[in-house]
This record gives C-alpha cells, structure tokens and sequence, in this order.
C-alpha cells in the first residue's frame, strides 16, 4: 500500500497519530518508521517533523531503524525471568550471531526484549511478528528459527 | 429439526492459539463431518477456560469433561471413542479441573458453589457472539439502570457496593463516578484503562478475550452515571486477539442499537471506540494514558487537577479498569446488597488473579477478597511444582511486593495488605520455589522499571538506572559493603521525589525483599 492510502483511513486528527504510525511501519519492507514516514505522517497532521519523531522515540513498538523481516521479541520480566529468559536470551544470541537490538546478516532476524507480554502462563515468552510463542527451549526456539528460515 | 446430543467447547484466547487451537478446531469439525456426526455435535469457541500452560483445552458437554493438550492427530481418536462410543479417552484428560466457581474465603458449608462475577461468562460463552451474552443476562444492567435508576442512583448502587479500582489502586469506584458527575460540562468521557503491563498480569487481557460485551456494558452504566456519551478503550499493542474481538463486540452492539443514539429508547446515547497503545508501561497511569490518547508522547501529569474534573481534552474523565468495569453490570444488575455478600467489610466483593511461576496448575482464579495466600497456592494452583518447597511470591507486579512464608496466611484484600507494607496490586500472584534466586528476582524487576522509565522527571530517570547498576553489581558477585543500604537509600529518594508511581514503586520490592530474605541478600555482598 503507498503511504497516501494509509494516511486516507484516518481523519488528520493528531489523536490518530498512534494508529498512522502502527500502520506506516508495518507497511515498510524494513519495518520501521523511515524519515519519509515520519515526514508524510508530520504533513498530514500538520505539526513538525521534530514533533512526530519524539512520538515515535517514546514507544518501544516503533523502531527509528531498520528492522529484518522477522522481529523477535523475547519478554525479559520477572516472571518469565523465573523461568529461565536469561538463558534463553544467551541462546538466540548465539544462534542469531546478534546482540540485543541487533539484526542478522541476511536481514532475516532482528533480536529486541520487550517487557511482560502478558503471557506468563506459558513463561518464557516471546513474539515473532505478531504471533506469541511460550514454553520456550532451546530445541523448540531452532524449530521456530528453522521454520521461518525455509519461508523465503 | 437436528437435536445436538454433544456440545465441544474449544477455548480460544492467545495462549492456546499459541499451542494450535485453530488448527485443533479445524481436525476436529472436519472429523466430526466424515463420522457423519455434524447434525449432532456441535463444535464451539468461548474464550479462556481458566488454564494456562497445558496446551489446546477442550471442555465436552453435558459430560463436562475437560481435555487438555490436545493436537489435531488426536481429533480421530477424540470423535470416534468418546463422541461416537462414549468412552472418554483417559490420556488427554485433564486431573486437575479448572475453577468455574467463586473461591470463597472460608470453608462455608455451603454445597452448592457460587457462580463467578467477574468471569462468569468466561469460557462459557462465545465472546464473539452477542446473543450469547444477552442470553446470560446480558444488557439487562443497563436496562434496569434506565427503567428502576436514575443516574444517581446507579452511583448510589456503585458507592453501596463499596467496589474499589481493581487496577492497582483502589480508589472507591462510586466516589470517582461521584466526582466526575458533579464536575461542569456538557461532555464527558469514559476511559477503560486495558493497558495492562504489570509483569505477571493477563486478567484483563483473558476478560476483554472471553467476555467483551460485560466490559462495553459497564462502560455504558458509567457513562449513564455521569453524562458521558463517548468511551474509549486504550489497549496495548500487543493484544491483538483483544483487540479484534473487542472491535466485533462494538460493531454487533451498534447493529442491535445497544450502542448509538437513543439507546432502548432511553434518551440516553453512547459509543465506545477502540485505541490502541504501542508499548509504554507508564501509560497504565491514568494521566499518562490520557496524553497517550491525544496523540502525545505518555508522560504523566501534573495532579492535581484529576481527571475527574480536567481529562481528555481537558473534559472530566473517569478512568476504570477493564475488571472493574466487568464488576458494574453484577452490581447494577443484582443490586450492592448482594455484592457486598462477597469478600470482606473494607474490601467488597471478587479478585481476579493471574498465579503463575513454579506452581503445579498456573492459570486464572476469581477468589473473593480476603481469600488467603496459602488456600490460593495450595487449593487453587495444586501447590508447588514438582513437590518443591514454597520460598516466596512476588504479589502485584513488580511495582508489588516480596512476601516470605510468613505471609501465606494474611488475608489477602487491599486494606488488609497495607498493614503488612504489602499490596494486592493488579492480582499478579508470582509464586517461587525454594530454588529460586531472589537477587536475580530483584535484578529483573530494577532492570523492568529502568526499561519502562518514561525519562519525564529525574529522580526516576537517574534513579532507576542507579538502581541497576547497583543490583547487577551484587548478582555478579561484586558487591560491597554498603550498596545494599545505597539500593534502599536511593529507592527511598524516589519515593519521595518521582513525579508518578513508576518512581515511587521500586522502594516496595526491594524493602520487601529485604524484610523476609536479608540474609541471603546480604550473603551476596562479599565485602
């Protein structure tokens, strides 16, 4: 979808700023918040560029770099922390070659932590994209990896 | 006509979409449909049965027996012995049943169990079908709100019930209504805060998937009793299933004119509408929600003026919780009388807890207030994992509080509580085994709160990366003498100083750790 038909779903009301950023940023092949989108979305609710990117610097679901095209986010709160995220953590980092914040050399992962996702029956947690994965292990997280690998 | 001899309830919220529900439901309708038995077996979704962690879980009716872990290979075997034959297939049932009952707070002799309040309809109804609500009573609160009670009587009704915000911090619902009727202006507004973020809570996240309609229905009493005409619900980002099935709830309401102009005929008109949030733990408080709302970056404002007289857009605003927006219609409906039957004098009424950690059966209880820790853990939640010994829970988030075995046997409300420098909280029950590390517990929760900082005043900012550096000192063993006292200082200083309660909050986890687990805090500090 090309941005002016994003911004045409809603009313230029700055009430709708949150929603205009959820939907540019899905739609960047890179997922993130570009400095063209930040510009377009500016224009269209008339107020400075400066203003918009200071939003968008606020929450953490808005990335002001790029992003690859599977965006692993592994819950680092205490419940999930009870039941073993740490490890975890160091596990992805070794199989995905990255740090925290980082994105693999192909493009295909970016690694992030998020705080609790609500899903702490099932601890640890993480999101892939928008789908939520729980009773993390090391042999079921290269399962997840492997089987998004193969979806090119 | 076709007699359905066999309903098949299949729970269908984001834990056990996670573990393949939709593909479970998929095997087994078209199992159902090769075995001929579609005319008599129907196959239906309701929201969260109660129980977290064990996989795809379904309920058959009238047997009301429950299976759990459930994959589509075992769709066949499912449909042939037990909807075909009748005979359950042992492997897949569950041992421990969940609890669709109120837990009450002492053994009352009574044989009968109660029914829940708030999550009465919880994995019983389709949530995404609004008869199914109205045929639980559903929209008769609000119907009688307009013919019995005027909107000061529905205050009156809400400040009787004695019903406190279930969002953490317990301010008398009635009381907070009260004051935004009372302040000028011709437009109000209705907040449902459903940010929640507090680590260890998924109540409101399981009540607006399993029962939306309940949460639309209380906004509409609100607003009744206070002359509000639009709502909004700020949800996080994150809940997506929340969100679509909240957004249905909305659109079925409007097609019966339960929601628009001149509902039923009252004069009365009202819309709900939806927002979603991108991931700020700061915007669960109610001020930093409302700039959220406009269009702003979350910070906090300045109190006073409250909402209730100075909100959104500078209109006088009630912000509710979802789960004490889910008590309202109860409460309207069956009158305050019958609310205050449940729980303690000061604290009427349910809780709604998520119990989680290294428990045998993690998942979701409603327990009326006053219900002790220990009949929680061990009558609740089939006790400790694996046999272990209980060390301690981490009760209310982590801006709650540590509690020692000494503490399993407090009551638990939100009056009762604060004699012991404790809190309910948002009803996040963390529950710990004798194995746990409470340093590295306690690393979590500073690095959680540094993470979520907003950055807007410094004691927080500064404070909470303070916090850090000294506790992640200690867990790696390089701890001196005094930082523990530094760690205690500090929090105190942002107690005192922080503009909200993110700043505030740090000081309860860490003097409550200490309180019940100093020795083995201490014994990390080498010297």
């Amino acid at each position: 979808m090309d941005r002016e038909s994003i911004l045409k779903k809603y009313e230029a009301n700055l009430s709708n700023i949150l929603y205009i950023m959820h939907d540019l940023q899905d739609n960047n092949p890179e997922r993130y918040l570009s400095k063209e989108d930040i510009k377009v979305c500016a224009d269209y609710l008339n107020v400075p560029y400066s203003y918009v990117h200071s939003v968008a610097s606020f929450y953490t679901m808005y990335s002001l770099k790029p992003r690859g095209k599977n965006i692993i986010r592994l819950c680092e709160s205490p419940p999930c922390h009870l039941m073993g995220a740490q490890s975890l953590l160091d596990y992805l980092k070794g199989a995905l070659k990255v740090d925290v914040g980082g994105t693999t050399k192909d493009g295909m992962f970016t690694l992030e932590l998020t705080s609790c996702l609500g899903a702490c029956g099932v601890a640890p947690a993480m999101m892939l994209n928008e789908e939520m994965f729980g009773n993390l292990t090391p042999e079921k997280v290269d399962a997840i990896l492997g089987e998004r690998r193969k979806q090119i | 006509m076709n007699l359905v001899r066999n309903h098949l309830l299949i729970s269908i919220d984001a834990g056990t979409i996670m573990a393949g529900a939709r593909a479970v439901e998929k095997a087994l309708v078209e199992e159902i449909d090769r075995q001929g038995l579609s005319g008599e077996i129907a196959v239906l979704e309701t929201g969260s049965i109660g129980v977290t962690g064990q996989g795809v879980v379904i309920v058959v009716y009238p047997e009301g027996l429950y299976y759990a872990n459930v994959t589509p290979q075992d769709a066949h075997e499912l449909v042939e012995e037990h909807l075909l034959k009748g005979r359950p297939v042992k492997r897949l049932m569950m041992t421990e049943m969940p609890k669709q009952h109120v837990i009450r707070k002492e053994r009352t002799g009574l044989l009968k169990e109660q029914p829940r309040i708030v999550l009465r309809n919880s994995g019983i109804i389709d949530p995404e079908n609004i008869d199914e609500y109205i045929a639980e009573s559903g929209y008769e609160a609000i119907e009688r709100a307009f013919t019995k009670l005027s909107p000061a009587g529905v205050i009156q009704e809400m400040k009787d019930s004695g019903l406190m915000g279930r969002g953490g911090a317990a301010f008398t619902t009635g009381m907070k209504w009260d004051f935004a009727s009372k302040a000028p202006g011709d437009v109000k507004y209705i907040i449902c805060n459903a940010d929640e973020g507090e680590p260890g809570t998924f109540k409101d996240r399981l009540i607006l998937e399993g029962d939306p309609h309940k949460l639309i229905e209380g906004m509409m009493i609100a607003g009744y009793a206070v002359g509000a005409t639009k709502g909004f619900v700020y949800i996080r980002g994150e809940y997506a299933l929340s969100i679509e099935r909240l957004e249905k709830a909305i659109a079925q309401a409007r097609q019966y004119g339960i929601l628009g102009d001149n509902i039923l005929e009252s004069g009365f008109s009202f819309d709900v509408e939806v927002m979603k949030g991108a991931g700020a733990y700061v915007c669960g408080e109610e001020t930093a929600l409302i700039e959220s709302l406009e269009g702003k970056r979350g910070h906090p404002r300045n109190k006073p003026p409250y909402p209730v007289t100075e909100g959104l857009w500078g209109k006088p605003t009630v912000v509710n919780n979802v789960e004490t927006l889910a008590n309202v219609p109860e409460i309207i409906r069956n009158g305050a009388a019958w609310y205050r039957g449940y729980g303690t004098d000061k604290c009427p009424g349910t809780k709604v807890y998520t119990i989680i950690g290294n428990v045998a059966t993690p998942g979701l209880i409603e327990a009326e207030m006053g219900t002790t820790l220990r009949d929680i853990i061990y009558e609740y939640a089939g006790g400790i994992k694996d046999g272990k010994k209980f060390k301690g829970a981490l009760v209310g988030g982590a801006a709650g509080a540590f509690m020692g075995p000494e503490m399993l046997d407090a009551q638990m409300d939100f009056v009762n509580l604060r004699e012991y420098a404790a809190v309910l909280g948002s009803g996040a029950i963390l529950v710990m085994d004798d194995s746990a590390d409470i340093v590295g517990m306690l690393k979590s929760v500073l690095h959680f709160f540094k993470h979520e900082s907003c950055g807007h005043c410094v004691p927080c900012r500064l404070g909470t990366s303070q916090l850090v550096k000294i506790i992640d000192k200690i867990a790696d063993g390089k701890g001196k003498n005094g930082d523990i006292e530094k760690l205690v200082k500090v929090s105190e200083v942002m107690r005192d100083t922080s503009f909200c309660p993110l700043g505030q909050s740090p000081i309860l986890p860490i003097s409550s750790s200490l309180k019940f687990f100093k020795d083995e805090i201490f014994g990390r500090v080498t010297g």
